[in-house]
């Protein structure tokens, strides 16, 4: 195909094929960005969390007025959950994965360090782990005999008997905060530092446990596991993902009749917990992804709009061709090659475009470099939407009858 | 003339219904993205006091010292009791309220029915002055009460509907947490959104506040702080006073400074105060202090979530190649009128006349475009609970202000669009056009 003529055509028509690469290189660079916020938010979402989400309910609960003996009734609250049949575990916890409210500690490896080498989050509470349904990847889970309650621990701590029996000395950690703490090296039996005073010795190895609260992504899985009880109001209970909806009914029922002057501030499953922790990213996905085929839409149109235009301002150049002998096919190949040099003119702009808006949303809003294959990807599909688009005016260009050259207007 | 080309106008629209259909569509679509984005924009952006948010100040001190302060050595988001106590006591600015979010239980009068949580602020007296509170029954509680440590309270309307059937409560008591407070005041609903003066430690657009008490009071109880809490270094859960002398943030100071004579004095007081606790041992670190205004604060603490504004700026992106499209559709549909606008050059129409016309006609667009927008951005505000935070999306309206921007905005925005179309078809030689037919 010859493309000279196409472009000496082009040039008498220099807005209307600017308006033409206009558009396609804004969509480019919109689509592009928007479809890389998308990818970044859609990782967000499944975010892995470790545990065996569809297993789990969560219940949190506020006391009223003066405080009881604590410990008692979190020991006669679990006796009744665990006696709800399908109840196959339960923890007495202060914190919980995706809960958003979270307890954190500066973790040293040595304990003269000036400034802390990460910020993790302290999970409590006998069995937290095992009922969340972590998985160990080596080393062990706490021992009964390892746990002590947190207000003797913080008894002793404050009156710094940092070899006390009522204070921790072991910890469970997850991969992710063992590599960052000690790359490449074996982090079972090392001994970690909360703050400057507690020692605490690695014994177990986390797959991934993600934090209550997130602010920044790579920290999301440095989570530990303290051999502390607690006795704060909140129950993690583990059951069948059919049994959920009759169990969680029911251990409310029974809480409320060993204390009735209870508030109930949480009763969820663990599928809401993860819901409303990624309301905002999802909202943001719709959001672009509305605007996306929206965009690809518009500018689709657009082309078909300006194609019809043409072909209709060219009724007498096309026939005149058809009457010096051009095909049918020549026509249609002649609206399909100019709309592909548009096109290319215009992804061309757009990859620049793309990059730039890509660097502005880095510097503003700590996004990530945009990845290389999103611009082919993204050129490909600009070319298929303005061929698909030019396709309907380019054919009835070429039903153009050969004798509109002969005819006077 | 103007109904006449109005007319013109919409015939015209009428002969090519498909690129009509387009042109409104593009224009409504992408004013429609523009508004509803806009309309959350707005709501998380704005200045919630705009009448005094240049006189109320948060100052900050450095309490943590270079080891532990935030990115950029900026000393943390509150105080701790220390220094908080040290500042109001001092006084200097012509008001001020120390604050920190609170959760108690009330009981209902009378019946047995079980307790409910209540959540709100403890401030002093000043709060409700500097913050231009408005009141439904009563007043604010006195300087008096602050330093008598009284137990009163005031209450929202939204509370005093259901503990009192929405009657004058003054002078009743209520039990909050097991102790009795008397009601001195009761509020009109009020939530500045966002919440400015607890942004750290509170939820800057949560559910507006139930319970007010004196911040002495609250103390004396030993009530914790509701919201955020920040430690440093050593920390001392052992007992109450082990816990208000450990190095922790949690009480969010404002003050309120009416000139730039009272701001630099107050800041002055800030720095004496912080090289006095340096000189005391206190601090190991040179004065490192802020005074922040409504503004700069919101603006520092990043309110506006990141969502709303790269929503803005995507749907604003969009609606700029609406536009674009606009032009190419209203320059083919102009232009294919070449021979009639010769025909009417001919007949002694000034190119202000053509110019007139076509603008016109354009403008009819914009506004068929623009009611169509109208009735998507409704549409789309009724929806917007389905993307954004219940919170915020309660945030997002449609008024008379957006709906009369949205009108004027693709109105205009056509118009821009049509600019070069038009210059185009006033251009048209009559002659030319006439000799080819």
């Amino acid at each position: 195909m010859d493309i000279l003529p196409i472009l000496s055509t082009l040039r008498r028509h220099k807005i209307t094929a600017l308006l033409v690469i206009l558009e396609i290189a804004l969509t480019c660079a919109i689509v592009c960005n928007a479809v890389f916020l998308i990818s970044q938010r859609i990782d967000r979402i499944h975010m892995p969390s470790g545990i065996a989400e569809h297993e789990l309910l969560h219940i949190e609960l506020a006391n009223i007025g003066a405080k009881a003996d604590e410990k008692a009734r979190t020991a006669a609250d679990m006796a009744a959950i665990r006696q709800i049949p399908g109840v196959t575990a339960v923890a007495a916890v202060e914190q919980v994965p995706f809960g958003n409210s979270s307890n954190n500690s500066g973790i040293k490896i040595d304990p003269k360090q000036n400034k802390s080498t990460l910020n993790a989050t302290n999970y409590f509470g006998e069995n937290v782990a095992e009922t969340l349904g972590v998985q160990l990847v080596a080393g062990r889970f706490l021992q009964s005999d390892e746990y002590v309650d947190l207000e003797d621990a913080i008894k002793a701590f404050a009156a710094g008997e940092s070899n006390s029996k009522a204070l921790p000395h072991s910890v469970v950690i997850t991969q992710a905060m063992a590599e960052r703490l000690w790359p490449g090296q074996q982090a079972l039996g090392k001994q970690l530092y909360m703050g400057s005073e507690l020692p605490l010795t690695v014994v177990g190895l986390m797959k991934t446990l993600v934090r209550p609260s997130i602010w920044d992504d790579s920290a999301a899985q440095y989570s530990m596991v303290i051999p502390i009880r607690v006795n704060s109001g909140q129950y993690v209970i583990r059951t069948a993902p059919q049994d959920r909806d009759r169990v969680l009914k029911t251990a409310l029922e029974k809480l409320k009749l060993i204390n009735p002057n209870r508030v109930v501030l949480k009763k969820r499953t663990w599928d809401e917990v993860r819901e409303k922790f990624f309301q905002n990213d999802r909202a943001m996905t719709g959001l672009l992804v509305g605007v996306c085929i929206a965009l690809l839409v518009v500018t689709a149109l657009g082309i078909v709009g300006l194609g019809s235009f043409w072909v209709a301002q060219r009724r007498r150049q096309i026939g005149v061709r058809r009457a010096l002998g051009a095909t049918r096919r020549h026509i249609l190949h002649y609206f399909q090659t100019e709309n592909f040099l548009l096109a290319t003119i215009g992804i061309a702009i757009g990859m620049v475009l793309a990059y730039g808006i890509n660097l502005f949303l880095m510097t503003h809003y700590e996004l990530p470099r945009l990845p290389a294959i999103y611009f082919p990807v993204g050129a490909v599909l600009l070319w298929l939407i303005g061929q698909a688009a030019v396709l309907g005016p380019a054919m009835r260009a070429a039903a153009v009858p050969p004798v509109v050259a002969t005819r006077s207007v | 003339m103007f109904s006449y080309y109005l007319q013109l106008g919409l015939r015209s629209l009428r002969r090519n219904p498909l690129l009509t259909a387009l042109m409104v569509m593009a224009i409504g679509f992408g004013v429609a993205a523009s508004m509803i984005t806009y309309s959350v924009f707005r709501a998380v952006s704005g200045n919630p006091i705009p009448e005094k948010s240049e006189q109320l100040f948060i100052p900050q001190v450095d309490s943590w010292g270079p080891k532990y302060n935030l990115t950029g050595n900026e000393p943390p988001y509150a105080l701790n009791y220390v220094d908080a106590m040290a500042l109001m006591r001092e006084h200097k600015a012509k008001r001020q309220t120390m604050l920190y979010p609170i959760g108690m239980s009330a009981l209902p009068l009378g019946g047995q029915s079980i307790p409910f949580t209540v959540q709100g602020f403890t401030a002093q007296s000043d709060f409700f002055a500097m913050f231009d509170v408005p009141f439904l029954y009563g007043s604010a509680w006195g300087t008096a009460e602050d330093e008598q440590r009284a137990a009163v309270v005031v209450i929202s309307r939204k509370l005093n509907d259901k503990l009192f059937g929405g009657a004058n409560s003054l002078g009743r008591e209520i039990t909050l947490s097991g102790h009795n407070y008397r009601v001195v005041g009761v509020t009109e609903n009020w939530n500045p959104k966002p919440r400015f003066f607890a942004v750290w430690g509170g939820s800057s657009f949560g559910e507006p506040s139930d319970i007010y008490i004196p911040i002495s009071r609250a103390l004396d109880l030993k009530i914790d702080t509701a919201g955020n809490n920040s430690c440093r270094g050593r920390i001392d859960y052992g007992d109450w006073d082990g816990w208000l002398q450990s190095n922790c943030v949690w009480v969010t100071p404002w003050v309120q400074l009416d000139s730039a004579a009272e701001v630099a004095q107050y800041r002055q007081f800030l720095e004496g105060y912080a090289s006095d606790q340096q000189r005391a041992g206190r601090y190991g670190w040179a004065p490192n202090v802020r005074l922040r205004n409504v503004m700069q604060w919101l603006d520092y603490m990043q309110v506006v979530p990141q969502e709303s504004s790269v929503s803005l700026l995507v749907a604003l992106g969009f609606f700029a190649i609406c536009l674009i499209n606009t032009i190419g559709l209203l320059l083919a549909k102009f232009l294919r009128r070449a021979s009639e606008i010769g025909v009417r050059r001919a007949l002694g129409a000034s190119r202000r006349e053509i110019y007139m016309q076509y603008l016109i006609e354009a403008g009819s667009v914009g506004l068929a475009g623009g009611f169509l927008g109208l009735l998507l951005t409704a549409l789309g505000i009724s929806g917007v609970g389905l993307l954004f935070q219940p919170q915020i999306a309660r945030l997002a309206h449609l008024d008379v202000a957006l709906v009369g921007l949205t009108l004027l905005v693709s109105v205009f925005a056509t118009v821009v669009a049509a600019l070069y179309p038009t210059w185009r078809a006033a251009q048209v030689q009559p002659a030319w056009q006439l000799k080819s037919n």
